[in-house]
């Protein structure tokens, strides 16, 4: 962490070596242009001064000067251009394997959540050696995910996920920060990320802290209190008024207007807030919203579970037309009236900080 | 030298007290009425330095409260005020109307030869309508500050934050359409108003630098009037626009805002830009190497500066493909930003040099710019980006384009002109320090700035890591010397009105319409209209004058 005097930050993820490399570049390629400049200005400007005796005859020259300046410049721009566009894919494009961790940011505080379920605050641990993917909401304002160390940033909005990837490389200690300004405590929206060997980690997810539930558990609970259920049927089941949820995510979904749209985590989570934004083609528009009686928390451990929902199928990819019998409780036990949205104290565990 | 031009030989008056703009009347109605540009310029020179020391004392106070990573000065509510404070006072009331309302006001209609602006009576309600908005600002200052920072990011300006959000924004919605007007007269101004001869390629860069921003300013601005207008909706009367929660998108916010406030940046930069041509040719008698190409510079950069806002939102969750499409175009903005500091250089080569305050401003300006600049290209490549976004990077790098580029140019331009303006000198060897000291204070200042910046320390931040601390204690030294570097100007030009040599109608033995008038100019700037029959900086017509 920087408790003491750098001129170069802590390298720690795969990323960073990348970016050094692309920025030291360019400060040799500045160092250069400007000592180039400079000299060029002081010996003009001396050799030229008016006690010199020199030739001072006028020449036309034409554009010629320019013109060769703007033929060179531009092939090294577009090259900088490519370099610049190839690290930030690498920064943004997470592997397939990345491990899942979901991000909270409020006024001014960070909540992670691990895949099982283990809730951490304004710390993180993570593996060396692991991609690890954050998905992250705000629940208020912008704040924004900064790590120095691993070279990486992302914005992390209010009503949209957006995510970032790293994969650490050296165990330590290293500094989080809310890069966006937040308001009144965002100098203080600080936290940190433990990198520790995948040993150490192992050790540390089995460690006696509280056990907490797995989020796609929560979400089938949550999934079970608000009765999504009584629509939302199985595929192979009659009468469902809502769409079906199986092999969702990922899915290419057909909307009413004609046009089709990627199942990511931002649909479904628009889909559960504003059901009205983007209506599957071949369902009337019934289901209620339920923005302000879910908290950000909970519409993660729903579209958790939502994925679940996916999993059995997955596997048979070659033969989608097959209709699976599921084995999801969800859909084992569909309850017999549409349910109204839960208020906000059914929920209580899980609208902490959402007022309508 | 310009013997042989016909206004210079018809002026009757010679140097002894002639009646001029100043001493036409003396009274505070005769300036607060008056229509005549070069006052207009006069009143916003005293606008734009009362703001200037205000943002500056802000940055002094924060600065301050840097020197150490604890909070010991002021609470994070103050701080946060006082670089919002900061940021609107010196971006909407000095950066944006300082070159054009003070010398582009003063020197367009001399420079192409009018007698006034196209619409006199406009530009002075330009000058009050940024007085007004100003007024707004001092409000909100003293009644309790706003702290959203000069940038208004939704949701948080919309919804979250509990002060006084709507009084600035009336403030600068106000002060926007100042900006609009000035533009829209200077626009007009060139266009219908150059005198016989003078042809568009015969105008001085500053006019075409100056125009170019005209364009900007009228195309720009009104985006920036309709986002304040839709924060204080969304404010006020809670029609969901910019805030999830009542249906908005925080990203379109961050879209319009910098559709304006990036080309913004150009409305601060492009009229120094016009100033540094004339300083250079001025002090090398020479002509601008390349001059159309200069002049299309201005227009290119103009042009494009409305076409790369997206760079300041590559981690904002805007799409990657749009990223790469803003990123190419801010590479393609640096080739005419180049071009002119190559251009600048080469005018120097051949010339017959003279270290005078105005050109080390110049010279000052060309090392800083090139650095923001560069730093720029840092910003405008992804993968750099990412890292530096938001970050003290991102905060030396403006500095050095907005101070080290546009101050510097201002003040190089204000003594270059002042004697015009005035009729006085100011004293040389005060004004050179103070020159070498502002070069020095800013370095020390905002260099630093870019090592905190790579290791990671985050703007806005009031407290900080214990590691970030030498490189802020050498930044809050340096804006020491920065903070009296400044005031040595302002107190010896305060001075020069009174005790400074009178000057000649052309100190410099400069070419250009605005030099072949008395010092200070009538009221009516010729006393017969000029004809031009010479090409801009003209020093070499005549190679028998070379040395005369």
């Amino acid at each position: 962490m920087n408790t003491e005097f750098q001129i170069f930050p802590d390298a720690a993820s795969t990323a960073a070596g990348k970016v050094d490399a692309l920025y030291l570049f360019m400060v040799v390629l500045s160092a250069v242009l400007s000592v180039f400049v400079a000299g060029l200005v002081t010996y003009l400007a001396i050799r030229y001064r008016r006690a010199n005796n020199v030739n001072r005859e006028h020449v036309d020259h034409g554009n010629t000067i320019e013109y060769i300046a703007m033929a060179v410049s531009f092939p090294i721009l577009m090259a900088i251009f490519v370099w610049g566009a190839k690290v930030c894919f690498f920064l943004f494009r997470a592997p397939e394997q990345a491990m899942p961790i979901t991000v909270v940011a409020k006024q001014w505080m960070w909540k992670f959540q691990h895949a099982d379920g283990r809730r951490e605050i304004d710390t993180l641990h993570i593996p060396t050696g692991q991609p690890v993917k954050l998905t992250m909401v705000s629940q208020d304002v912008i704040h924004s995910f900064f790590v120095p160390a691993f070279r990486t940033k992302q914005d992390v909005l209010p009503g949209r996920y957006t995510s970032v990837w790293f994969e650490a490389t050296e165990p330590g200690e290293y500094r989080l920060y809310c890069a966006e300004y937040c308001g009144t405590n965002h100098s203080r929206m600080i936290g940190r990320v433990i990198v520790q060997s995948p040993d150490d980690f192992a050790r540390w997810m089995s460690g006696d802290a509280a056990s907490d539930e797995p989020p796609a558990e929560t979400g089938r609970k949550l999934f079970e209190q608000y009765q999504c259920g009584t629509c939302h049927r199985p595929a192979n089941e009659e009468g469902a008024r809502g769409p079906t949820l199986e092999n969702l995510f990922q899915s290419r979904v057909p909307l009413a207007g004609g046009q089709t749209v990627a199942a990511d985590e931002t649909y479904i989570r628009e889909s559960i807030l504003r059901p009205a934004q983007k209506q599957v083609a071949g369902y009337q528009q019934i289901m209620p919203t339920y923005e302000g009686q879910i908290s950000e928390e909970g519409v993660m451990h729903l579209i958790a579970y939502i994925k679940t929902l996916g999993a059995p199928l997955a596997a048979k990819r070659e033969e989608p037309n097959t209709p699976v019998p599921t084995t999801e409780p969800a859909a084992a036990e569909p309850a017999a009236e549409p349910a109204a949205p839960a208020t906000a104290d059914n929920a209580a565990n899980e609208s902490e900080g959402n007022t309508p | 030298m310009t013997g042989e031009i016909a206004s210079t030989t018809a002026l009757p008056t010679p140097e002894r007290e002639p009646k001029n703009y100043l001493n036409a009347a003396w009274t505070v109605r005769s300036w607060l009425l008056t229509v005549d540009h070069k006052r207009i310029g006069l009143l916003y020179l005293a606008g734009i330095t009362f703001f200037f020391l205000l943002g500056g004392a802000a940055a002094a106070l924060f600065r301050l409260e840097l020197m150490t990573p604890q909070s010991d000065l002021m609470e994070s509510e103050t701080y946060n005020k006082l670089f919002t404070l900061h940021g609107i006072i010196m971006i909407f009331f000095f950066l944006v109307p300082g070159i054009p309302g003070v010398l582009g006001n003063f020197l367009i209609p001399i420079m192409i030869g009018a007698r006034d602006m196209a619409f006199p009576k406009l530009n002075l309600m330009s000058w009050y309508l940024f007085m007004i908005g100003g007024c707004f600002t001092l409000y909100v200052t003293v009644a309790g500050g706003v702290d959203t920072g000069w940038t208004f990011y939704t949701p948080y300006s919309s919804t979250y934050s509990n002060t006084y959000v709507m009084a600035t924004a009336v403030g600068i919605f106000i002060t926007g359409f100042s900006s609009i007007l000035t533009g829209l007269n200077f626009i007009v101004t060139v266009h219908k108003m150059r005198c016989p001869g003078m042809t568009w390629f015969r105008l001085p860069l500053f006019v075409w630098a100056n125009y170019a921003t005209a364009l900007i300013m009228v195309l720009g601005t009104p985006v920036l009037a309709i986002t304040i207008l839709l924060v204080a909706l969304e404010r006020g009367l809670k029609i969901g626009i910019f805030d999830p929660r009542l249906g908005g998108d925080p990203v379109l916010f961050q879209h319009l805002f910098w559709f304006y406030s990036h080309p913004a940046v150009y409305i601060m930069v492009l009229p120094a830009m016009g100033v540094i041509s004339e300083l250079v040719a001025a002090f090398s008698r020479n002509r601008v190497f390349g001059y159309k190409l200069v002049a299309f510079a201005s227009l290119a950069i103009a042009v494009l500066g409305f076409l790369v806002w997206g760079h300041h939102m590559f981690v904002s969750g805007q799409s990657l493909y749009a990223g790469m499409v803003f990123s190419v175009l801010s590479m393609l903005i640096a080739i005419p930003s180049a071009i002119k500091v190559f251009n600048w250089t080469l005018t120097l080569w051949r010339g017959e040099v003279t270290f005078n305050t105005p050109l080390l401003y110049a010279i000052g300006f060309l090392g800083l710019f090139t650095i923001g600049g560069l730093t720029g290209l840092f910003l405008a490549t992804l993968g750099i980006d990412v890292h530096v976004h938001d970050t003290y990077f991102v905060v030396a790098h403006f500095h050095y384009v907005m101070v080290g580029g546009t101050v510097m140019a201002y003040l190089g331009g204000i003594h270059y002109w002042w004697p015009k303006m005035t009729g006085r000198m100011y004293p040389e060897g005060w004004a050179r320090f103070s020159a070498v000291l502002v070069f020095v204070g800013f370095n020390l200042t905002f260099f630093p700035q870019f090592i905190l910046g790579y290791l990671g320390m985050p703007r806005r931040y009031h407290v900080y890591d214990e590691g970030f601390q030498i490189l802020n204690v050498m930044s809050t030294a340096g804006a020491s010397i920065l903070g009296i570097a400044y005031l040595f100007p302002i107190t010896y030009l305060i001075w020069s009105l009174k005790y400074g040599p009178k000057a000649s109608a052309n100190p410099w033995n400069a070419v250009g319409l605005e030099w072949m008038t008395s010092s200070p100019p009538p009221t009516e700037n010729f006393t017969e209209t000029p004809v031009v029959d010479f090409e801009a900086y003209e020093y070499h017509r005549n190679p028998a004058d070379r040395h005369g």
